[in-house]
C-alpha cells in the first residue's frame, strides 16, 4: 500500500525576493513499511521538497500531484496535512520564546486527536505518555519545563524533533538532516528512536549527507535528487558508494 | 503575497463580543459641562461639603487647561460640551442584597462573563461592579468588614467614611496634575474604595468591573486604596462597554497609598470597546494611574492587559518615597486595526534603596500604532536606586507601528539603570513550524502571542492568567474557520 505518491511535481520559490523554480519533475513513490534515503548535493531541493510536502507558504506548486493516503495532499493547508499524519523534522527548528515545551507537545497531540474526532488526552495521562517516550530518547524531563526550542543546542533541537516525531506517531515521517549537529551517542539514541517508531504501517523518508545515519536506519531505497529531480535510484549500497565516491559517479 | 500574510489579515478582523447595549432605564443628565452640573452631581450624591469644594476647584483649574498633545496618538479634539456626565440606572441600588438590583444589570454582568451573583456565593474574589455612573453590586461587604476592611463605592465611602476620604484624595494625583484627571476630579462619578487596616492580608481578590451603558455618556470614576502598614491586598479591575459608533470618554483616576512594609497589587485587564476596522467608535480611554510608597519596605506592583479602546493613554505609576520601596510594571498592551496606544509608567525614586521593574510588552496589529513611554526618575537622594526595564514590541503585519521612548533622569550617581529593548515579528516560519504539528493558524499566533506576554501574565493572579490569555486569542481571532 502506498502512502505517498509525488508524481511529476515542479515548484517555484513565491517571495517578494524571488521566484525560481526548484523542483522540475519529482516522482516518488513510498510504500507502507519502507525507509527511503534522499541524498544530494547542497541546494539541489532536498528541504525544499520537504517543506512542499508540508505546506510551506513560500513554495507554489506549479505543476504534477501528490496523493497522500488516498488525500490529494495540495489540497489540504499545512495543519491538515500534519493531522493526517505527515510528519516533518525541520532541518532548523525554531524557536518560539515563551512557550512551554510540554504543554506545545499535548497541545499538537490532542489537535490530532481532535482532527481525528478521538478522545483528547488530559495532562496528568500526558505526562505518563510523555515520560516514556524521553526515556527512549533519553532525554531529561527538564527539557519539558523549558521553552520550546529556545536556547537549545544544535542537537538537542534535533532530538526535541524525534521527541515530536514519537509523540505524534505520523504515518509518514520525513527527517531533514536529523544527523547533522548530533554526537556519536546521540545519532544512537536518535536511530534508536526512529526505529522505535517504525512499523509495517508507515513509512520513513530521511534526507542525509551521511552514511553513518544509514547504518542505523537501514533503507530500502536510496535516491539521488539534483537539480529539482530525482537522477538516480538504488538501494543502501548507493550510499556506500556516493560516500566513496561523490556526487561525481552520477 | 502569501498564505500566511492572508491569514494574519484575515485574523486582524475579529468581532467585539461585548458590544451589546442592555435595556436598563436610566437617569442621565443632559449633556455638557458647567458648575451648575457639578454641584448637581455633589448634590445628588449628598456629598458633605469638602467634597463639593474639592470638585469645584479642580473645575476652575480645568477652565484654564488645554488637552495635552504630547502623547503619539491622534485624534479629533473632543467637546466636553458634547458628553453626558451623570448617566445611572433608575432601579433603586442595594449593596448588600442583588435582590434589588435591576435584572436586566445581572444580566449584562453575566454576559459579560461575571455572574455577580455566583460571585455572591464564591469564596476567593470580592466584587463591586459599577454600571455607567454608579455602583450596582457589592458582593462580600459584610464578611470583609469583620475584619476591618472597607471596601464599598467611593461614593458609599464619601457618606459612611468621609474622613478617609477626606484625609487621602488629591493626594497622590493632586487635582491640578493634567487635563483628564482634572476632569476627572471635577466630576468623577463613581469608584471604588478600599481601606485595609494594618496588619491585615486582604482575605480575597478585591475586583470591580466598569461598564459604560449610555450611548454618549463619558465614564469618570475615581478609585482609592488605601494599604495601611504590613499589610496586603490584590485588586483587579475589569473593563467592557457596548459598540456605538460615537467615541466615548473614559477618563478614570486612581490612587494607591500604601504604609510601611504594605504591599499593593493591582492588575486591570481593559477591554474597552475599540472601535471598528475602519476605526469608527471605540472608547478613548485617558487614565491617571499613581501610587505612592509612603512608608518604608512598602511595594506597588501594576499589572494590565489592554487590549480594547481605540485610543489608550495611561502610564500607571509609582512614587517610591519609603526607603527600600518597590514599584513594578508589567504591561501587555495589544492594538489591532486602528487602535492607539501610549502607554507606560513612570517610576519616581526618591527614598534610599528603591527599586523598579518594569516589563512592557507591546503588540501591534493591523495598521495600529503602539507606543510604550515610559520615565525612570532617581531623585538626588535616592541612593542605590536600581531600576530594569525591558520593553519587547511584536509586530503582526507590515501596516502596524511600534515605538519605545524611554526617558531616564539621574541626580544621584549612585543609582543602577538597565534599559532592554527589542523588537520582533512572528515569522512566518515560526507559524509554519506549530502548523506542521497540527496547530491551527489562529491557535499558533495565540500560542506565540502568549509565551511573548508569558512574564507579564504570571503577574496576574491566578484564574486572570488564563482569562488573559483567552482574550488575546479572541482579540486576534479569525472570523472563519
Ligand atoms: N525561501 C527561499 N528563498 C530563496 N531561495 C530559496 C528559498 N528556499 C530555497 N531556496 C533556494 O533553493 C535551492 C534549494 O534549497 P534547499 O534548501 O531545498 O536545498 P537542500 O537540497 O536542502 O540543500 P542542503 O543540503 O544545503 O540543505 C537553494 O539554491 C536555495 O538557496
Ligand atoms: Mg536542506
Amino acid at each position: 500500500m502506498s502512502i505517498i505518491e509525488i508524481k511529476n511535481l515542479e515548484a517555484v520559490i513565491d517571495t517578494e525576493e524571488s521566484n525560481t523554480q526548484i523542483l522540475k519533475g519529482l516522482n516518488l513513490t513510498i510504500n507502507a513499511g519502507e525507509v527511503h534515503a534522499i541524498m544530494g548535493p547542497n541546494g539541489s531541493g532536498k528541504s525544499t521538497l520537504s517543506k512542499v510536502l508540508a505546506g510551506h507558504p513560500d513554495y507554489r506548486i506549479t505543476k504534477g500531484e501528490v496523493i497522500f493516503q488516498g488525500k490529494n495532499l495540495l489540497d489540504l493547508d499545512p495543519d491538515e496535512r500534519a493531522n493526517s499524519g505527515l510528519f516533518l523534522a525541520f532541518q532548523y527548528p525554531v524557536e518560539i520564546p515563551g512557550v512551554n515545551n510540554l504543554n506545545f507537545l499535548r497541545m499538537a497531540y490532542n489537535s490530532k486527536m481532535k482532527f481525528n474526532n478521538q478522545e483528547e488526552m488530559d495532562p496528568l495521562d500526558f505526562d505518563d505518555f510523555i515520560e516514556e517516550k524521553l526515556n527512549i530518547l533519553k532525554m531529561k524531563p527538564e527539557f519539558l519545563e523549558r521553552n520550546l526550542n529556545e536556547g537549545f543546542s544544535g542537537g538537542e533541537k534535533k532530538k526535541n524533533e524525534i521527541l515530536q516525531l514519537l509523540t505524534l506517531n505520523p504515518s509518514l515521517a520525513i527527517l531533514d538532516e536529523t544527523d547533522s549537529g548530533l554526537d556519536i551517542d546521540a545519532l544512537r539514541v536518535v536511530s534508536e528512536g526512529i526505529n522505535a517508531y517504525r512499523n509495517k504501517n508507515n513509512a520513513v523518508l530521511l534526507i542525509t549527507h551521511y552514511q553513518r545515519l544509514l547504518d542505523y536506519v537501514e533503507p530500502d531505497y536510496v535516491h539521488v535528487l539534483s537539480g529539482g529531480k530525482i537522477i538516480k535510484t538504488g538501494d543502501k549500497t548507493l550510499a556506500l558508494e556516493l560516500e566513496k565516491e561523490g556526487y561525481a559517479i552520477v | 503575497m502569501s498564505n500566511t500574510q492572508n491569514n494574519l489579515e484575515k485574523l486582524q478582523n475579529q468581532k467585539y463580543k461585548y458590544g451589546f447595549t442592555s435595556d436598563i432605564e436610566t437617569e442621565s443628565f443632559p449633556k455638557g459641562l458647567s458648575e451648575d452640573v457639578i454641584r448637581k452631581i455633589s448634590s445628588i450624591k449628598n456629598e458633605p461639603k469638602f467634597m463639593t469644594d474639592f470638585r469645584l476647584k479642580a473645575y476652575k483649574q480645568f477652565l484654564d487647561m488645554e488637552a495635552p498633545t504630547w502623547a503619539n496618538v491622534d485624534f479629533p479634539k473632543i467637546d466636553m460640551q458634547e458628553i453626558i456626565y451623570y448617566s445611572a440606572p433608575k432601579t433603586k441600588i442595594s449593596k448588600d442584597s442583588l435582590d434589588e438590583v435591576d435584572p436586566e444589570i445581572l444580566k449584562t454582568y453575566s454576559k459579560l462573563g461575571i455572574p455577580i451573583e455566583e460571585q455572591m456565593r464564591l469564596e476567593g474574589i470580592a466584587v463591586d461592579a459599577i454600571f455607567d455612573s454608579v455602583s450596582v453590586a457589592n458582593t462580600h461587604k459584610k464578611a470583609l468588614a469583620e475584619i476591618g476592611i472597607i471596601f464599598c463605592s467611593i461614593s458609599e465611602a464619601i457618606q459612611e467614611h468621609p474622613e478617609l476620604v477626606k484625609k487621602y484624595i488629591g493626594t497622590v494625583i493632586p487635582s491640578s496634575d493634567n487635563y483628564f484627571a482634572t476632569l476627572n476630579s471635577a466630576v468623577f462619578s463613581d469608584g471604588t474604595f478600599v481601606y485595609i487596616p494594618p496588619n491585615t492580608k486582604c482575605p480575597l481578590e478585591l475586583s470591580t468591573n466598569f461598564r459604560i451603558n449610555t450611548e454618549g455618556s463619558g465614564q469618570f470614576e475615581r478609585t482609592l486604596i488605601i494599604c495601611d502598614e504590613n499589610s496586603y491586598v490584590s485588586y483587579l479591575e475589569g473593563c467592557t462597554a457596548p459598540a456605538f459608533d460615537t467615541n466615548q470618554l473614559h477618563a478614570a483616576n486612581v490612587e494607591l497609598i500604601v504604609m510601611k512594609n504594605a504591599e499593593i497589587k493591582y492588575s486591570t485587564v481593559q477591554n474597552w470597546y475599540a472601535g471598528d476596522e475602519n476605526g469608527k467608535g471605540g472608547i478613548y480611554n485617558f487614565v491617571t494611574k499613581r501610587a505612592i510608597c509612603q512608608g518604608d519596605n512598602s511595594k506597588v506592583s501594576w499589572t494590565q492587559v489592554e487590549t480594547g479602546s481605540a485610543i489608550t493613554w495611561k502610564y500607571p505609576s509609582c512614587i517610591l518615597k519609603g526607603d527600600n520601596s518597590i514599584g513594578e510594571f508589567y504591561s501587555v498592551a495589544l492594538t489591532n486595526n486602528l487602535q492607539q496606544a501610549d502607554t507606560g509608567t513612570k517610576m519616581i525614586h526618591l527614598g534610599k534603596n528603591t527599586k523598579s521593574t518594569i516589563v512592557s510588552k507591546g503588540i501591534s496589529a493591523g495598521r495600529s500604532d503602539n507606543t510604550y513611554r515610559g520615565l525612570v526618575k532617581i531623585g538626588p537622594n535616592a541612593a542605590n536606586a536600581r531600576n530594569y526595564t525591558q520593553c519587547d514590541s511584536m509586530l503582526i503585519g507590515s501596516k502596524c507601528s511600534a515605538n519605545t521612548t524611554p526617558y531616564i533622569e539621574v541626580s544621584n550617581n549612585t543609582a543602577n539603570i538597565e534599559h532592554e529593548a527589542s523588537t520582533s515579528k512572528i515569522s512566518e516560519d515560526q507559524l509554519f513550524y506549530l502548523n506542521q504539528r497540527g496547530i491551527s493558524t489562529e491557535d499558533a499566533i495565540s500560542t506565540i502571542i502568549s509565551g511573548f506576554c508569558k512574564d507579564v501574565f504570571k503577574e496576574l493572579p491566578g484564574e486572570f492568567a488564563a482569562e488573559a490569555n483567552q482574550l488575546m486569542a479572541l482579540k486576534l481571532e479569525n472570523s472563519v474557520g
